[in-house]
């Protein structure tokens, strides 16, 4: 099904994209089951590429975006660069954290990206104080959170939501649904609808195919032009699927048989879009070219963070406080 | 005697206590997979989803309903997976589990298991390897203990179920593998330390992982000649004050480790207490991590690691620097 006004460059700049982060995952899970080199969990977000991809593009390099503890895909869409994202997961120097806060706690504020949270659901009322703050400052940003069903269950969902609300705060919130949390069935432990929490706190609020790239990017072309315009916050629900398991150690054993391999067949946001610019006539060999050009980048960026040498020792104590140092007062 | 790993020794406890009494449930997020550190496996096909329940992410009402449900008439345990996690409940814990039978007069008790894995494991970096045993130490109300091995991990957790008070129940992160023979028979009372080693040279008391290490230390001492008696506190609220004076008065030095920071941590608590007490020898010391944060690189979480090679040598430094 070809779209009638199909956008073909957009389509190969978000495949390229999604490659790019299908292929940095793809290696550092590699990296950590062929050589160990990754040294703590990491949560990898294959089938759920289209969200970071669709939203991300219609951010400026001075927006802010949060991310969860499944935020390489954020990352990356937001403009950071695969070679210090994998010198973080491989703990080294010149990590994005400096090696101190691996695939977990990756942030890159450079591209305005505050950062990944081991803590489920933490980064929701402090998306909303990203927001208080551009409104306090009088900027034009927005502010776009990233957040699991799962996380819809914690206090701070309902909390941060509701202060968007109140302070009529310039932020998109994306519940990123990709049915579990954990080896849990989202939905076992959810009462009621996610979106309807967000109506019922006065967000303006929108469902979509979190696995259809194009026309995710369109709906939140459209949203995020409203919330710039208005500065008033809004929600998004993109339904997706989580391929992998929770972590890339997790098996998954708890889904039912045949589930993940179902889902890829008929959901993956990459097959869609490649069958898309397909049948749009881009051949086969230029769609190939993509993924491996993504391939390539990430195997230099995995080159790169095997040579790159350990943190320096000392950096263990910097950057803990100014006052009371433990580069000044030990014990 | 049984082997089993520190994991099955809890989960053993907690299946027979669960077999005697039908008001003691579990309920925490993804148990009925096993728990995240498959220390409930089995667990829900024995006793059904409603005594093993899962449970959403939402740590403040696990903990606060599983209180609520407490002072209905259960037993309940609670799972916080990660100790760090449990901060999201720490209203429900501090301001209401432990201070719900004082200020209501007496009325109502909260007999709850409360785990919290806690201590550094795998590059899980700032915020999933703290060890904060001390702050509840400071908390009237709550039960702490910290065990050490697989049998304490068997009989303290079968204490904590069968006490009405809340217990804090820290298990160490590092050591779910960990085998070791359990005598089924055994019970254990809050406050009494384990004495893993006897010696008349120095007293080292530790806790949790950490108490480990110090066995391994003064496997290490004896070698130079150096005989540490080696107590495992396993409960700091209630700990065994009687247990280390006694030690000190024989060997005359104190050395306390631990794995959490070192400022403010329990060692100050308890090498105040014995110099208020008992005279000793050479100054009494502690050893804990730096005031710093734990990184995800592993030379950096290294620094803050208090290991067997260091326990030895301060203890070895206080055998040499003896005042005239
Ligand atoms: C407060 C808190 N509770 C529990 C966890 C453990 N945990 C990490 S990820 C996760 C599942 C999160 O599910 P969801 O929000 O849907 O995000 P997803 O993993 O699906 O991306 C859980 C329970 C945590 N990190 N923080
Ligand atoms: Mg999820």
């Amino acid at each position: 099904m070809s779209l009638p006004n199909f956008d073909q460059k957009a389509g190969l700049d978000r495949l390229r994209m999604m490659e790019r982060i299908r292929a940095f995952e793809e290696t550092a899970c590699r990296a950590a089951i062929d050589e160990e080199l990754v040294l703590g969990a990491i949560h990898l977000s294959i089938g759920q590429e289209a969200v970071a991809t669709g939203i991300i593009e219609n951010l400026r390099r001075d927006d802010y975006i949060l991310s969860t503890h499944r935020g390489h895909g954020h990352t990356l869409a937001k403009g950071a660069q695969a070679d210090a994202m994998m010198k973080e997961l491989l703990g080294r120097e010149g990590g994005c954290c400096g090696g101190k806060g691996g695939s977990m706690h990756i942030a890159d504020f450079g591209v305005r990206m505050l950062g990944a949270n081991g803590v489920v659901g933490a980064n929701i009322t402090i998306a909303a104080g990203a927001a208080h703050g551009i409104k306090l400052l009088g900027g034009d940003q927005i502010v776009v959170c990233f957040f699991g069903d799962g996380a819809s269950n914690r206090g701070p969902f309902l909390e941060g939501v509701n202060w968007a609300g109140v302070f009529n705060l310039p932020i998109l919130f994306v519940c990123e649904d990709n049915q579990y949390s954990a080896s849990t069935l989202t939905s076992d432990m959810t009462s009621g609808s996610i979106a309807d929490r967000a109506r019922a706190l006065g967000l303006r609020t929108t469902e979509a195919d979190g696995n259809d790239v194009t026309t995710l990017a369109a709906t939140a072309a459209e949203i995020t032009a409203r919330i710039r315009e208005t500065g008033t916050p809004e929600f998004l629900m993109a339904k997706t699927y989580r391929i992998s398991g929770h972590t890339y150690f997790d098996p998954a054993t708890y889904r039912p048989e045949g589930e993940a391999e179902r889902m890829q067949a008929t959901t993956c946001p990459i097959a869609r879009l490649r069958e898309a610019l397909a049948e749009a006539g881009v051949s086969t060999d230029e769609l190939d070219g993509l993924a491996q050009e993504a391939r390539a980048e990430m195997d230099r960026a995995l080159d790169a963070a095997r040579e790159a040498p350990w943190p320096a020792d000392e950096t263990a104590f910097a950057d803990v406080q100014d006052i009371g140092s433990p580069l000044q007062e030990a014990f | 005697m049984p082997v089993m790993s520190y994991a099955n020794a809890a989960k053993l406890a907690v299946a027979e206590a669960m077999r005697d009494d039908p008001t003691v449930w579990c309920v925490g997020e993804d148990l009925g997979r096993g728990g995240v550190f498959k220390q409930y496996t089995g667990l829900v096909e024995e006793f059904g989803p409603q005594r093993i329940s899962d449970a959403p992410i939402s740590e403040a009402a696990i903990m606060g309903a599983a209180f609520g449900a407490a002072m209905a008439g259960t037993r309940p345990i609670v799972e916080m997976r990660f100790a760090d996690f449990a901060l999201c409940a720490t209203d429900e814990l501090v301001n209401q589990i432990a201070k719900a039978r004082f200020m209501f007069g007496g009325q109502s008790r909260a007999p709850m298991v409360i785990r919290k894995p806690m201590g550094m494991w795998r590059s899980s970096a700032a915020q999933h390897s703290q060890s904060l045993e001390s702050w509840y130490t400071h908390i009237p109300g709550l039960v702490v203990c910290c065990p050490a091995t697989p049998q304490d991990n068997y009989s303290m957790m079968k204490a904590a179920i069968a006490c009405d008070d809340p217990v804090v129940y820290l298990e160490h992160k590092n050591i779910w593998s960990h085998e070791g023979e359990v005598d089924t028979t055994k019970s254990v009372d809050f406050g009494k330390a384990a004495l893993r080693r006897s010696g008349r040279d120095v007293t080292l008391v530790s806790w949790s992982h950490t108490a480990n290490l110090c066995a391994e230390a003064a496997d290490t001492l004896a070698s130079q000649g150096i005989e540490a008696e080696v107590l495992d506190l396993r409960s700091l609220w209630p700990w065994d004050k009687a247990a280390v004076f006694d030690s000190v008065r024989k060997t005359g030095r104190l050395l306390v480790a631990h794995e959490a920071v070192s400022v403010a941590g329990f060692g100050a608590e308890v090498v105040a207490t014995v110099a208020q007490n008992i005279p000793m020898k050479t100054l009494p010391k502690r050893l804990g991590s730096p005031r710093g944060l734990i990184a995800y690189a592993p030379n950096l979480e290294d620094q803050m690691r208090v290991t067997a090679p260091m326990i030895a040598t301060a203890a070895q430094d206080m055998m040499e620097n003896e005042p005239a």
